[in-house]
């Protein structure tokens, strides 16, 4: 199932399908953002934003914005 | 053989420990400076690597790629792109550690293809037992084509070996790990082709990048190898993804990691620190706990040393012999110096405090929680540190805005900055505080002076949001919202490293700030000591003349009616009208207009004018002078509402000319800094006006 990282639980992982590469700052593609990869929501802050990931053991802090923009692959659960 | 005086670049990534390796190998042999024309700041230390060799370091700022995003990032690669460059390193040294490596290595594989002879050194190596990491040094050394140096600079290991690797830089291998240019062979082909005596990866970093070297025409560069921004950055991530998959193959070869002994004591520690409740209690406990220390703790240095130059005054009074030059010295230069020194505790604890957050990585956390209370008011999360470095001094924190991706955000942080406490406001405070709150305990142990304290800079930060309201209601500005923070390991911060902070930034203030102090002080010793002819020169005459009382009383009405005719006295005067409704004299109005210079020049510009003003050889404190201050009718001139009124001025003023200089280069405009001036000083004078009347 694929759905965004700004939807992901706390605790949940997915791996990075695509992103619009227009809309994601070179910094998180160099933290280790890259299609392939595992990504982790580990904590959002209070009122969901920003969130706070563990990707490619890099752990970072970005808005929902920007979360949104990435697409990730979950495993389904049923 | 090696040269004498080997040059060594050191570089890494934010948050490895760079730093620390740096003090460690170089000690209390550091210069800090700046790089010519901007305000990065440039630290460089010496390194003895032998008897006969050294190393002269230099610390470049910490940076995730050699894609640069600041004019700090852009130091960088400036230095490594520029051969002629008088710093242009033999060797560079890239600081990973252990549980970064992945990434770390990303920026080492972008040295490697600059060809210049590279060192890894990969730290906090006491850490790898903990997290299970494990790593076959010589496989890792064969892939990267280097040397590393296991080091953990917390525990001083492994040092001796990056000096060992300094000292044989040229046996090291320049060849670069990967080929970069596979990700679009055709272009790079071309770029080969048109510029064959240049490396093709340093072509390409002045295409993507905004930086002037290699004295390449870069419009002519552009017009032949144009691409459109968007395709730039399509293969700016075919390049990151073609690194990692690199260092993914070297690391799946050399590092085995035992995920079970990820005991995580971070998450355990983000878990509470980062709660949506505790989170907040725990910083707002946390700074409480700051501001009561540091109103505590610093009071009994500070008025150990108010004393002694106090007394040391009236000693150099007494025995030296009289004369001009005398009076220059007890008058002038020594309250001068006394009211720099005395500034020494607070910024020391200051600075102590606000290492210790940001080395122990507890400093992201709060920007993490606060970031999207602040984007209420235009800010960022990040503007958290600026602000909460504001407490310090606004001009570190203004340049420390730079990381801020978001331009208005920036814009707004870097305007309202201001308006936080600054170390140079406290002594300000301090004394104003001790004259007018009394000493009492509530509970008893909270202090009434250490909360007056704590109101005071509630307010400036109040103050500082409220106008980043308004900034963000009137600025017509859009600019992409980019956030990205990293969340680093928690780390007990190293004594060693916050001492040498401390040190340095002390010792910047004492010789910056110090400089301007002292100079105004002897200005304002002349302009109160001197005074026009035809009254300071007759002023016993002219009293003698007036009344006839007994000897002592003469005395002082003489030194009251020439500081009164005296140059500053005159000056004084004439600023009268304009600061009496404030509830200020001429010679408060002295100290205010003085402060324009910088804040913390008031108390000592106080201490001069009473010390000229008094004729008494008797030594005093400045809070004594202070108190003893009385007006025409006889009233205490430091009353609860003079000192209200005092303390919300100089809380919103706009008084001090090197913020202003540093906004007018970090803005690229005057427009800003004026803005700032007559805005905030403005303000001040209103709330000031309106909180006299009220209260007196």
């Amino acid at each position: 199932m694929q759905i965004t990282v700004g939807e992901l639980k706390i605790g949940q992982k997915g791996i990075i399908v695509d992103f619009n590469i227009d809309n994601i700052p070179l910094k998180l593609l160099e933290m280790g953002c890259l299609p392939g990869n595992t990504i982790e929501l580990i904590q959002t802050a209070p009122f969901g934003c920003p969130l706070y990931f563990n990707v490619n053991d890099s752990h970072v802090a970005i808005r929902l914005e920007t979360a949104k923009e990435i697409t990730v692959v979950i495993e389904n659960k049923n | 053989m090696a040269k004498d005086t080997i040059k060594v670049a050191l570089i890494g990534n934010p948050n490895t420990g760079k730093t620390s390796v740096f003090n460690q190998l170089t000690g209390l042999h550091q210069q800090v400076g700046n790089y010519p024309g901007i305000t990065v700041e440039k630290k460089i230390g010496i390194c003895k690597l032998n008897e006969t060799n050294k190393a002269t370091i230099i610390d470049l700022p910490g940076t995730y790629s050699l894609n640069a995003s600041s004019i700090d990032e852009n130091v960088v690669i400036e230095l490594l792109m520029n051969k002629k460059d008088e710093n242009f390193p033999d060797v560079v040294v890239v600081v990973s550690e252990v549980e970064n490596l992945k990434r770390n290595l990303l920026l080492f594989t972008q040295i490697k293809d600059l060809e210049i002879p590279t060192v890894l050194v990969i730290n906090m190596s006491d850490r790898m037992k903990l997290k299970g990491i494990e790593l076959d040094i010589p496989m890792l050394e064969q892939q990267l084509q280097t040397k590393i140096a296991l080091v953990s600079s917390r525990k001083n290991i492994g040092i001796e070996k990056i000096k060992e690797l300094i000292l044989n830089y040229e046996s090291l291998s320049t060849h670069p790990c990967l080929n970069a240019s596979s990700i679009d062979p055709e272009y790079f082909d071309k770029l080969r082709k048109a510029f064959p005596n240049q490396l093709v990866y340093k072509l390409w970093l002045v295409i993507t990048q905004d930086v002037n070297f290699l004295n390449l025409d870069r419009n002519e560069m552009k017009s032949s190898f144009t691409k459109s921004h968007a395709d730039l950055k399509r293969l700016q991530q075919k390049e990151t993804i073609k690194r990692y998959q690199f260092i993914n193959e070297t690391l799946k070869l050399s590092q085995k990691v035992d995920q079970s002994k990820a005991s995580d004591v971070r998450a355990k520690l983000d878990r509470v620190l980062t709660h949506k409740i505790f989170g907040y209690l725990i910083f707002f406990v946390v700074l409480f706990a700051i501001f009561q220390s540091i109103f505590d703790w610093s009071s009994i240095p500070m008025d150990f040393i108010d004393s002694s130059f106090a007394n040391l005054g009236s000693y150099a009074k007494m025995h030296l012999p009289a004369g001009e030059f005398t009076n220059l010295i007890s008058e002038g230069i020594i309250p001068g110096i006394g009211g720099i020194l005395i500034f020494i505790p607070q910024i020391a604890f200051l600075f102590l405090f606000i290492s210790v957050l940001e080395e122990s990585g507890y400093m992201s956390r709060v920007v993490f929680l606060m970031d999207k209370i602040m984007r209420r008011y235009g800010l960022s999360g990040k503007s958290i540190v600026p602000l909460i470095s504001g407490t310090a001094c606004a001009i570190p924190a203004i340049m420390g805005a730079r990381n801020i991706e978001n331009w208005k955000e920036r814009l707004i942080t870097i305007l309202v900055t201001p308006f936080i406490t600054c170390s140079a406001r406290l002594p300000v405070y301090a004394i104003l505080i001790a004259l007018i709150i009394p000493q009492k305990r509530i509970f008893g142990f909270l202090s009434l002076q250490g909360l007056t304290l704590m109101v005071l800079y509630l307010l400036g930060f109040g103050v500082a949001l409220f106008s980043a309201y308004i900034l963000n209601k009137i600025l017509k500005i859009s600019s992409k919202s980019y956030f990205v923070v990293e969340m680093p390991s928690y780390k007990i911060p190293l004594l060693k490293n916050v001492a040498i902070n401390i040190l340095e930034k002390t010792k910047a203030f004492v010789f910056g700030a110090g400089k301007i102090i002292l100079a105004i002080s002897i200005i304002l010793w002349f302009l109160g000591s001197h005074g026009p002819k035809s009254t300071f020169g007759n002023a016993e005459k002219i009293i003698s003349q007036k009344t006839e009382i007994n000897a002592v009383n003469r005395d002082n009405l003489v030194s009251e009616y020439k500081l009164e005719h005296s140059y500053i006295g005159i000056i004084g005067k004439s600023i009268e009208p304009a600061i009496k409704p404030l509830g200020y004299d001429w010679k408060i109005g002295i100290a205010v207009v003085s402060s324009f210079a910088a804040r913390e020049v008031f108390v000592g510009t106080l201490a001069t004018i009473y010390s000229v003003g008094s004729h008494s050889d008797q030594e005093k404190t400045i809070k004594d002078q202070m108190k003893n201050e009385v007006r025409e009718d006889g009233s205490k001139t430091f009353n609860f509402a003079t000192g209200v009124s005092l303390l919300l001025f100089y809380a919103f003023a706009m008084q001090c000319v090197s913020t202003l200089a540093i906004v007018k280069k970090e803005t690229n405009s005057w427009k800003w800094p004026i803005i700032q001036l007559f805005f905030m000083t403005g303000f001040a004078y209103l709330t000031a006006l309106i909180a006299y009347q009220f209260l007196k």
